[in-house]
């Protein structure tokens, strides 16, 4: 790095720009002030965008309301491991985990699933490293940008709202870039036998 | 009584009708006024301005209106309480008292028949009268400063009082070069003096008149560029940082007003008021000729507005030293040789349309003084201040 040879920039003081006599006189450069008024004002084009009314289009990439992925089945893909929960640097993801009823067809191929799952909306920073850390890809954030509620409370998301969420956005097209639409991580031993083919590539750290 | 009231009738109806007529529409068009400048401004900066409450948006004003209205009305405790009331009252008073000799539609030249456009018909006075009772609209606002008791305000006043005096005299002197020329103060026979040809507009003999005379004007008004009294960015809110709800919207009112007068004035002495060539005989009979002639006075006010409310977009404000630079150096001068100019022309008999060819030699002229105006807009170096050009520092990249 030292063998680079280094460039000295010299600042010096500047001399504010004489007034030539258009400026002196005022009259020119108020009609040249008037015209560029006026251009803009009959140019027809606005930069207002219409929130309310047209909704914006916002990037695939944004870091919005949580959702929990269901797998095929319809269950819940989360299988309860604490990444998220550890990973969390606001401490506002609460998993209570259970074992699977093993006993229920449903769930047989399960060893845990989460019995309780709440993430506080409000305390979250929305940094995406529960999405990063989750090996099944099953927590993600998507795109869902307007989220208000009338209480604090309201803001606790649960495991069943957070659902919901999966399943309002899940036929949206609009499915967050990061992962792969649910498909699983590496670390999950469905996606090792799973036929599935390479991930399209570019697309998140699977890409 | 009643007798005496008979007899009083034919002049007291008209009277009292124009005077609704103003109370009515002033402040309607102010409330009116803020919407079509929030729009202006929109479009010019690319926006699309209050488009919310009903059609276009055209109900934001009322909007406005109710809210400034039902707002909390806050007196703070540090203020002088009566002149604080006085102020933006004061204010109003002496803009809206200003309309009295203005002529707001054609003006019958009998001054008797029906509807006469105007409160005070045939006053010799008039337009000394206007500029007199203008100026003191500086009272309101030094008035509200100075109750306000706090120092922002106090200087906003104190800016304004010192932009007031020194702009009286270059409206002055613009006016004299029109009153001169018309051989009266009435505005109804200046505005006569128009009539015909389009050649008789002031505008078209007086240029030098109409620039000193637009933009003393509006520096009266203490609108952008000239808005020192309350620049937001240096005083809070000037004048006005102590004042909300109600109180406000009289000052506000009183702004637009002016501003309305303004333009009144800019349309009457100089762009022929109710004349537009072509529209005499036949035409300006009867009741359709009447809001013919309203019609063509409006058309030119609202132009004269409409540019207004541009130039703010198209401006930025005046240092404050350019600002009495502006007045003394520039406008006063003008105006004066302006108003010999006329003179010299009206008492030898010489054909008038010389005065266009002398403006446009004092234009000139002027031109090439602002070279030696330049030294005064360009702030001088202070001394401790290193010399252009010398080394600030070196940086290593
Ligand atoms: S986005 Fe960040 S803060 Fe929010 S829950 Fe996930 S890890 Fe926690
Ligand atoms: S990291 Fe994924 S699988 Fe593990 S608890 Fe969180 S959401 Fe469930």
């Amino acid at each position: 790095m030292s063998t680079e040879t280094k460039k000295v920039k010299t600042v010096k003081w500047g001399e504010e720009p004489k007034l030539g006599w258009k400026e002196a006189m005022y009259l020119p450069a108020i009609a040249s002030g008037l015209m560029t008024a006026l251009k803009h004002a009959f140019s027809g084009k606005t930069t207002t965008r219409q929130y309310p009314d047209v909704e914006p289009v916002i990037p695939a990439n944004y870091r919005g309301v949580h959702r929990l992925n269901r797998d095929e089945a319809g269950r819940v893909k989360c299988v309860a491991c604490y990444m998220c929960q550890t990973a969390c640097p606001a401490n506002c993801i609460e998993i209570i985990a259970a074992p699977a009823p093993k006993d229920d067809p449903h769930w047989k191929d399960r060893d845990k699933f989460p019995e309780t799952f709440t993430i506080d909306e409000l305390r979250c920073i929305y940094c995406g490293m529960c999405e990063e850390a989750c090996p099944v890809d099953a927590i993600e954030l998507t795109s869902v940008y307007d989220l208000t509620g009338m209480s604090r409370q309201e803001m606790i998301f649960d495991k069943e709202k957070l659902l919901s969420v999966f399943d309002e956005t899940v036929n949206s097209g609009r499915d967050p870039i990061r992962t792969n639409r649910g498909a699983l991580g590496p670390a999950s031993e469905e996606a090792s036998t799973a036929k599935q083919g390479p991930p399209p590539p570019g697309r998140g750290r699977h890409g | 009584m009643y007798d005496f009231l008979q007899q009083i009738w034919p002049t007291l109806w008209p009277t009292l009708a124009a005077i609704g007529v103003i109370l009515a529409f002033v402040p309607v068009l102010g409330l009116y006024m803020t919407f079509i400048e929030r729009k202006l401004a929109a479009y010019v900066q690319d926006r699309l301005g209050p488009n919310r409450v009903g059609p276009f948006g055209l109900f934001q004003a009322i909007a406005d209106a109710i809210k400034l209205f039902l707002k909390e009305q806050v007196i703070p405790d540090h203020v002088f309480k009566l002149l604080y009331f006085i102020a933006p009252t004061l204010s109003l008073m002496t803009a809206m008292f200003a309309l009295v000799v203005m002529p707001f539609g054609p003006v019958p030249t009998d001054y008797t028949s029906g509807f006469r456009y105007i409160v005070a018909p045939g006053i010799d006075i008039g337009i000394m009268m206007m500029i007199a009772i203008s100026s003191l609209s500086a009272y309101g606002i030094i008035l509200g400063g100075w109750a306000s008791n706090n120092k922002y305000s106090l200087y906003g006043a104190i800016r304004s009082c010192a932009q007031f005096i020194s702009y009286e005299i270059p409206l002055g002197l613009s006016i004299i070069g029109i009153v001169v020329a018309a051989g009266s103060l009435n505005i109804e026979q200046i505005v006569a003096a128009q009539s015909g040809d389009f050649w008789n507009w002031n505008i078209f003999w007086q240029p030098l008149a109409l620039i000193v005379f637009f933009t003393s004007a509006l520096a009266e008004t203490n609108r952008l560029p000239f808005d020192l009294p309350e620049c937001e960015q240096e005083l809070v809110g000037g004048f006005h940082t102590e004042y909300g709800g109600i109180k406000f919207v009289l000052f506000f009112l009183a702004e637009y007003t002016h501003v309305v007068t303004v333009s009144f004035l800019t349309a009457l002495l100089f762009f022929g008021g109710w004349h537009f060539p072509g529209l005499s005989g036949p035409v300006d009979a009867g009741l359709g000729g009447m809001l013919l002639r309203t019609f063509v006075l409006v058309a030119k006010v609202s132009m004269v507005v409409a540019f207004i409310m541009l130039l703010r977009w198209a401006l930025p404000r005046f240092r404050f030293d350019q600002l009495m630079g502006l007045a003394w150096k520039g406008l006063i001068p003008l105006g004066l040789v302006n108003l010999v100019c006329v003179a010299v022309v009206f008492t030898f008999d010489l054909p008038k349309h010389l005065l266009s060819f002398t403006a446009v030699f004092l234009f000139v002229a002027s031109l090439i003084s602002a070279r030696n105006l330049q030294s005064t807009i360009n702030m001088p170096r202070s001394a401790g201040r290193p010399k252009a050009g010398s080394i600030l520092s070196e940086v290593t990249v």
